[in-house]
């Protein structure tokens, strides 16, 4: 089940802690993955990582700053021609943050966030969808988080982005539906990665205590519900958001 | 018939799947040729496309039959 043999998919924000076991558990289940990211040498080197347990040649790295309006519309496009066929499967999982509470946040924060978070991959899912609806055939997939739903303290700006995720793929679901094309989000609770270690350990334990299954999430933990949204046999789910978060939040 | 209006019909073909006797000047794409509202859009962003105009919104809606959208490029092409 869920094999994804030859099918094309492009993961944004690949070299982070979740975009890269997102690329390993596509790749691992036969997908050909375009790794997306600012930096082409992690990208480089998280390629070479996961190709060297076999199929390096069903591995692409194309970079792109998502804060550009016209890499971002241009992405798909590289994507397809690195890879050398159509994109089946979009991951929308970059994202970045500018943490501090409202009184404090500037219009840049907000505005970047914004940008990155949400503006960035309505850009990649227009450009996806021209050609899936086409094909009659597609996967998105946005990794929103937790805090789209729940809200959290110092992140107004990025719960707002992760919001508009949610409700940006229930609309393209809709749109996108009479051509089997699939929109899904995944939203990861609180999960160990780079973005998370700055949090000082006194709220991390506090966050960690509110978790019922007794601990952070690792990137592991997320991939396999994108692989499975991606999959063929989740073809009767759209618009539904999967909450991968030890119970931190039952919605 | 203009080149125009060959070159609607041969979209209209190929996008709808339908038989091209059935695309007439009077035809509907919704009514007559089976169209959904998304077929509707994709139909105009291809006329865009290959003739390399604009279709706003708003003109995009009155362009319901076949005519319609050939009156509609002939006309951007004449100014």
């Amino acid at each position: 089940m869920f094999r994804l043999d030859g099918k094309v998919a492009l993961v944004t924000g690949a070299s982070g802690g979740i975009g890269r076991e997102i690329a390993r558990a596509l790749h691992a289940q036969g997908a050909v993955v375009v790794l997306s990211g600012t930096r082409q040498a992690v990208l480089e080197d998280v390629a070479a990582s996961i190709g060297a347990e076999g199929g390096a040649d069903r591995l692409h790295v194309c970079p792109a700053d998502l804060s550009d309006a016209a890499a971002a519309d241009a992405l798909v496009a590289s994507a397809e021609e690195k890879a050398g066929a159509p994109l089946a499967i979009l991951v929308n999982n970059a994202g970045l943050t500018r943490d501090t509470l409202a009184i404090r946040m500037k219009d840049e924060d907000w505005s970047r966030v914004l940008d990155v978070d949400l503006a960035a991959p309505f850009r990649l899912c227009r450009a996806a969808l021209k050609g899936m609806l086409r094909r009659r055939a597609g996967r998105i997939v946005n990794i929103a988080s937790v805090v789209g739903v729940t809200g959290n303290a110092g992140q107004a700006n990025y719960a707002a982005a992760k919001a508009g995720m949610i409700g940006m793929g229930k609309s393209l679901a809709q749109e996108a539906g009479s051509r089997g094309v699939t929109v899904n989000t995944v939203a990861p609770g609180f999960v160990q990665t780079a973005m998370t270690d700055v949090l000082p350990d006194a709220q991390k334990e506090k966050l960690v205590g509110s978790i019922p299954l007794g601990r952070m999430g690792q990137a592991a933990d997320i991939a396999p519900a994108v692989v499975y949204l991606a999959s063929d046999e989740a073809g009767w789910v759209t618009g539904a958001t999967i909450h991968v978060n030890g119970g931190m939040a039952m919605v | 018939m203009s080149e125009i209006a060959d070159k609607v019909k041969k979209i209209v073909v190929e996008h709808l799947g339908v038989d091209e006797s059935k695309v007439t000047p009077d035809a509907s794409f919704i009514d007559d040729l089976g169209a959904d509202s998304l077929d509707t859009v994709e139909l105009v962003m291809a006329f865009e496309e290959a003739f390399s105009v604009e279709i706003p919104e708003d003109a995009a809606e009155k362009i319901t039959t076949v005519k319609d959208a050939i009156d509609y490029i002939e006309k951007q092409k004449a100014a």
